[in-house]
């Protein structure tokens, strides 16, 4: 699956919805190009026995929503309701602010006709592909430990993959579930931490500091591994390798960089909030497109 | 009411192994005949039994993910600490995904007295009756206790049971029958209408007795589940008496009392309401579940207290 292709979709998105989380989506978009490449066992999205995804920090959903309509388990119709509500969609046409329209976009009616909802910041679990909603920090990883252990309790090879953020780690609740995941051993369980360095309100070294992460995990018993987020053969080949049937569960710190992609919105936290403009998205689509 | 439950449970699970027990680390002499009956397995395969350490947000977490497996996972804790401490996991989880995770609170109201505030659930109902599709069982006694679990264990979407610790008093006249979304009559009158919810049902029970050798006669019924709300039983109740009184070891709002009293304003029903239980809880009082009734009013004899007022006012 192309990263760059998922960053474009991202572009598309937030554009269309003039929404911002543009820095947070960017930054996962290797790692969801490796995990809906060729890590994921998903032959088909009813079958109990496919690997799940957690999406816990929610808020880069566009990502995971990219890969999905890339899978094509959503349709371009649903893809376009990012964000959108009838109002905002009819606005956002006749102000010619829709950079991507087609006959679907303009008929919100046959948006509510196809889809019969909307997509969210956060992702629901009643869109296909989408296991479990997210979007409160903190929770991701305890369902995906819960799922990870239905999977042991039945004997099941299947795998659990948590996408969790490195500011994520300030919730408390996430290490309750690192202690009973290394208490079971768990190996079906895969966490990744965005690494980005970066939160809502500044910089983590600066809100609550994370270091050491590596020596956090390991104390807790589980398998370390440090990867480049964006490379997305290093990510793969990483978890290709990992015993997932005994063993400690494990744990990829991928080092990211926010924004990655788009160089004016690398490392700079107003692209965790803010939409862009005109001009900002040409120069974004450019940047993207050139793979810098 | 739950060694009711737990001896009930254990004969379901020995039927249908997707129930599961998980504990956030409490139930000592309760939960060993589950634990020693499924005697887990180092590998994990097929364990029913976990104990998963005082840690209850993560208690719910796993059981949402082990429920869209397709377990029906029950999780036992201290009432406040299986509904109030992982609040939000539960909205976010079973609630929100509708997945059948049972959350099992124990000693609701202050039935844990001498532990003191920390360890009362009191808004417990008010804030499960608040998630959509949340069930919610509040049994009278042991007996009920049972017969709610038969009833409910498999049933789609998450549920809330609110046991006492009790197993050995029975409330005359239920005989331990219960039926989702309907109350129980337990004893007919035409002076007033008591509405009693939970173990405190009991004092309701003697309060009723001593009015009726007053000259008072009640007519008593037991709501023991919410979600769906017993709605067209208590307003035919309601349309027939012109004052009620409602009973429960919670706070005020939010609780039965609230229930009810939205039932007459949206049924527009002439009948005053009363409620009893515990408007805040007062600084420095603990003690057993009997001089606590005593103290916020919940007791038989402040009951029929009450109950002359509200007649005679």
């Amino acid at each position: 699956m192309s990263p760059i292709r998922i960053r474009q979709l991202i572009l598309q998105m937030a554009k269309r919805a003039d929404v911002g989380h543009i820095g947070s989506a960017l930054s996962i978009a290797d790692i969801i190009a490796a995990l809906y490449g060729d890590v994921l066992r998903i032959v088909h999205l009813d079958d109990p026995n496919r690997d799940r995804f957690v999406l816990s920090k929610g808020r880069a959903a566009m990502a995971l929503y990219a890969a999905l309509y890339l899978k094509e388990w959503l349709t371009k119709e649903t893809l376009e309701t990012y964000c959108m509500d009838p109002v905002a969609s009819e606005k956002a046409v006749a102000s010619g602010q829709c950079p991507v329209t087609s006959e679907a976009a303009v008929s919100t009616d046959h948006w509510q006709q196809a889809t019969g909802h909307y997509l969210g910041v956060h992702p629901e679990h009643t869109f296909p592909g989408v296991d479990f909603s997210t979007g409160s920090l903190g929770h991701g990883l305890a369902i995906g430990t819960g799922a990870a252990l239905a999977a042991r309790l039945e004997g099941c090879s299947r795998r659990v993959f948590v996408l969790i953020s490195d500011a994520e780690c300030n919730e408390g609740s996430n290490w309750e579930s690192v202690m009973l995941a290394a208490h079971h051993r768990l190996a079906n369980l895969i966490a990744i931490i965005d690494l980005n360095s970066q939160q809502a309100f500044g910089y983590t070294a600066d809100v609550l500091n994370l270091s050491p992460m590596r020596e956090k995990w390991e104390a807790f018993g589980w398998d370390v591994h440090e990867v480049d987020g964006h490379n997305v053969a290093e990510i793969t080949e990483t978890i290709q390798k990992l015993h997932t049937i005994s063993d400690s569960p494990h744990v990829l710190i991928a080092r990211t960089t926010f924004g990655k992609g788009v160089s004016y919105m690398e490392n700079r936290i107003k692209w965790h909030y803010m939409p862009m403009s005109d001009a900002e998205y040409q120069q974004a689509v450019e940047a993207v497109a050139s793979g810098q | 009411m739950r060694h009711a439950f737990v001896t009930t449970l254990l004969e379901l699970a020995e039927r249908d192994d997707r129930i599961l027990l998980l504990t956030g680390d409490l139930g000592y002499t309760v939960l060993e005949p589950f634990a020693e009956k499924f005697p887990n397995r180092s590998d994990l395969r097929r364990n029913r039994f976990f104990n998963v350490g005082v840690a209850e947000q993560n208690m719910v977490g796993v059981g949402t993910g082990l429920a869209e497996a397709g377990y029906i996972p029950f999780l036992y804790s201290i009432a406040t600490f299986a509904a109030i401490r992982p609040y939000e996991f539960i909205r976010n989880g079973p609630a929100l995904h509708q997945l059948p995770v049972r959350i099992v609170g124990v000693g609701g109201g202050f039935e844990y007295g001498s532990a003191g505030p920390t360890h009362w659930a009191l808004e417990d109902i008010a804030l499960m009756r608040a998630q959509p599709g949340m069930t919610v069982i509040a049994p009278a006694d042991h007996l009920q206790t049972r017969a709610a679990l038969l009833e409910t264990w498999d049933i789609p979407g998450p549920v809330y049971y609110r046991l006492g610790k009790d197993d050995k008093t029975t409330i005359p006249g239920l005989e331990g029958r219960f039926a989702l979304g309907r109350p129980q009559v337990i004893r007919k009158g035409s002076d007033l209408l008591i509405i009693a919810m939970g173990s405190v049902t009991s004092e309701v029970a003697k309060a009723a007795d001593a009015l009726s050798e007053r000259g008072i006669e009640c007519t008593v019924i037991v709501v023991s589940s919410l979600n769906p709300d017993p709605v067209d039983d208590l307003v035919e109740a309601l349309s027939r008496f012109s004052v009620a009184m409602t009973v429960e070891n919670h706070y005020l709002a939010g609780g039965l009392g609230s229930v009810v009293s939205e039932f007459v304003a949206e049924h527009r029903i002439g009948c005053r309401v009363v409620r009893c239980g515990i408007e805040r809880v007062l600084d420095g009082v603990s003690g057993g579940t009997g001089y606590l009734r005593h103290i916020y009013g919940l007791s038989s004899e402040a009951l029929v207290k009450k109950a002359v007022e509200s007649v005679e006012g």
